[in-house]
């Protein structure tokens, strides 16, 4: 089963500014972790949300609105895709992920739907 | 809480008790004393902040006191005094953190050692490297709990008594024992593969734990070109599964539609071929180089052929088989018709390793199909039909004749083929 686990962002990446030290040495035991433990897909940074842009539909109008924006804690700060067995083990990486974040994070994990990999839960006789 | 710890944390705990006490079942048996400890201690103490360093401090301590007890007690096992002797003052924090890839690599060759029987490395792999229960390895052999509970205990067994575990592969035994690690995982991959096809969907998701097993083995060995070359096979073939399943059953290749193929899978696959080659290949890293052949064309038309014959050719030169020469006639067939097909394909109708394989008939019959002999096209899928109880093979090939049936008006058995 996949899963996207996503952490949002903080005024000090939306800044610009560049992960410490600790975090590095914190994000690189977790991406090892997961690594040896088999798990991930695939994991990356964000920029910040002025290398971005937000497109909203309504009414059949469109509106692009380019970054940055202003509710940090809203953004997606960086993100990993995991191959877990079940909900709960995701979220123990989704716990791990945030502990590797140190300090003040916000972490979310979802279940991916369609190509989910092997044993995905929509699964079952079709 | 513990519970989401138990598969990620218990190979790691099992291969770190099991470098020290040089026993699987001792060693699984403290990996679950320190899943108690946590049971018991973190509801009143609070979860760590880092769980599995503190499961693996505990698993540690309880491995090494247990081994100076045996040492007390006068180990009835020569060997283990031996290892013992040379480890009574290895203090618990002296065990560096950074051996625990050692000691899996350690646990991946005793539960994949030659010794064992193909079916009890296959469990003791799930037990120990994958953390199934009974019941899961059960469902998963497709056999009864106590026979499947008895495959892993036997296994032990054999492996405590001949002493296996203190074995310890190095560089060139570690390549000359790598075939029989890949062929387990690959063993339980295909498992998966047929589960998830129809009536087997209740087993553990077996091909995800090859998945997992095989880029575990990639990090434990990622110079090793054939562990990338597995693992690219594993990558490139699951990232088909959901356009395999039809509504009537599993879909072939040609058929499925792409849009369902899994891009990042194709993507994984990809790269780890490229490193599998670049580090030398080998029998896997060439069947994932054809299946490579497939991931890139958009469309079946746009399929690479004569370049998947060529491999096909070479594969065989190395690795002869009857089921890799049929797909070379196919892959032949595709790229150069169906005279070069059948100069291929005609001789196996009587290899005696491919009596109950219905894909041969099937074969002769799409290509038989393609030159207007339809009659001999029915002859043939009927004999496929007849040739297998598997379900889901049988319905594929009665799609194909019942299509074909339509598609003639009737059938002219009389048709001469060749």
């Amino acid at each position: 089963m996949r899963f996207l686990i996503m952490s949002k962002s903080n005024d000090h990446f939306e800044a610009g500014g560049l992960p410490g030290p600790a975090l590095m040495r914190r994000m690189g035991e977790f991406l090892r972790e997961a690594s040896a433990a088999g798990v991930l897909l695939q994991a990356d940074g964000l920029l910040p949300s002025s290398y971005g842009a937000r497109i909203s539909a309504h009414d059949g109008r469109i509106s692009v609105t380019d970054g940055p924006f202003a509710e940090a804690k809203e953004i997606v700060g960086g993100f990993a895709f995991i191959d877990a067995r079940s909900l709960a083990e995701a979220r123990e990486w989704g716990r791990r992920f945030a502990v590797a974040h140190d300090g003040e994070c916000e972490v979310e994990v979802r279940q991916v739907t369609g190509p989910g990999g092997p044993g995905d839960a929509t699964g079952g006789p079709r | 809480m513990v519970e989401s710890q138990w598969r990620i944390e218990f190979p790691r705990l099992v291969a770190a008790a099991h470098a020290i006490l040089r026993d699987p079942g001792a060693a699984e048996q403290v990996a679950q004393d320190a899943f108690v400890a946590a049971l018991e201690q973190w509801p009143a103490g609070g979860v760590p902040d880092r769980p599995g360093a503190w499961l693996m401090t505990v698993t540690r301590r309880i491995a090494v006191s247990q081994l100076r007890r045996d040492l007390d007690l006068g180990a009835k096992y020569e060997r283990v005094a031996e290892r013992a002797a040379a480890r009574e003052d290895i203090a618990v924090e002296d065990l560096a953190d950074g051996h625990i890839d050692d000691d899996i690599l350690r646990l991946v060759f005793v539960c994949c050692h030659p010794s064992l029987g193909r079916d009890a490395r296959v469990a003791l792999t799930l037990r120990l490297l994958g953390g199934l229960t009974t019941p899961e390895i059960a469902r998963a052999q497709l056999v009864p709990p106590a026979t499947a509970g008895q495959r892993v205990a036997r296994a032990k067994r054999t492996i405590r008594d001949a002493g296996l575990a203190f074995e310890n592969p190095t560089g060139a035994e570690r390549v000359d024992r790598l075939p029989a690690v890949l062929e387990v995982i690959y063993l339980i991959f295909n498992e998966g593969y047929a589960g998830t096809s129809g009536t087997g969907w209740t087993r553990p998701d077996l091909a995800g734990e090859a998945l997992r097993l095989g880029r575990m083995l990639v990090h434990l060995l990622p110079t090793a070109a054939e562990a990338h070359g597995l693992l690219a096979l594993m990558e490139l073939s699951a990232s088909r599964f959901r356009a395999r399943d039809g509504a009537d059953g599993p879909v072939l290749l040609e058929d499925q539609d792409r849009m369902r193929w899994d891009r990042l899978l194709i993507r994984r696959g990809l790269d780890a071929l490229a490193t599998a080659v670049r580090f030398g290949g080998g029998p896997y890293t060439h069947q994932a180089a054809i299946a490579a052949c497939h991931a890139r064309a958009r469309t079946a038309e746009a399929t690479d052929w004569p370049r998947i014959a060529r491999l096909y050719d070479a594969y065989l030169r190395r690795h002869p088989g009857p089921v890799a020469q049929l797909n070379r006639g196919i892959a032949h067939w595709k790229a150069y018709g169906s005279a070069a097909a059948r100069e291929i394909i005609v001789p196996l109708l009587s290899d005696p390793r491919l009596a109950n394989y219905p894909y041969l008939p099937a074969a002769l019959a799409e290509i038989e199909t393609a030159d207007g002999n339809t009659g001999a096209a029915i002859t043939l899928l009927r004999r496929a039909i007849a040739m297998t109880d598997n379900g889901a093979d049988k319905a594929i090939v009665t799609r194909k004749l019942q299509a074909l049936v339509r598609t003639s008006g009737g059938a002219r058995e009389e048709d001469r083929h060749r």
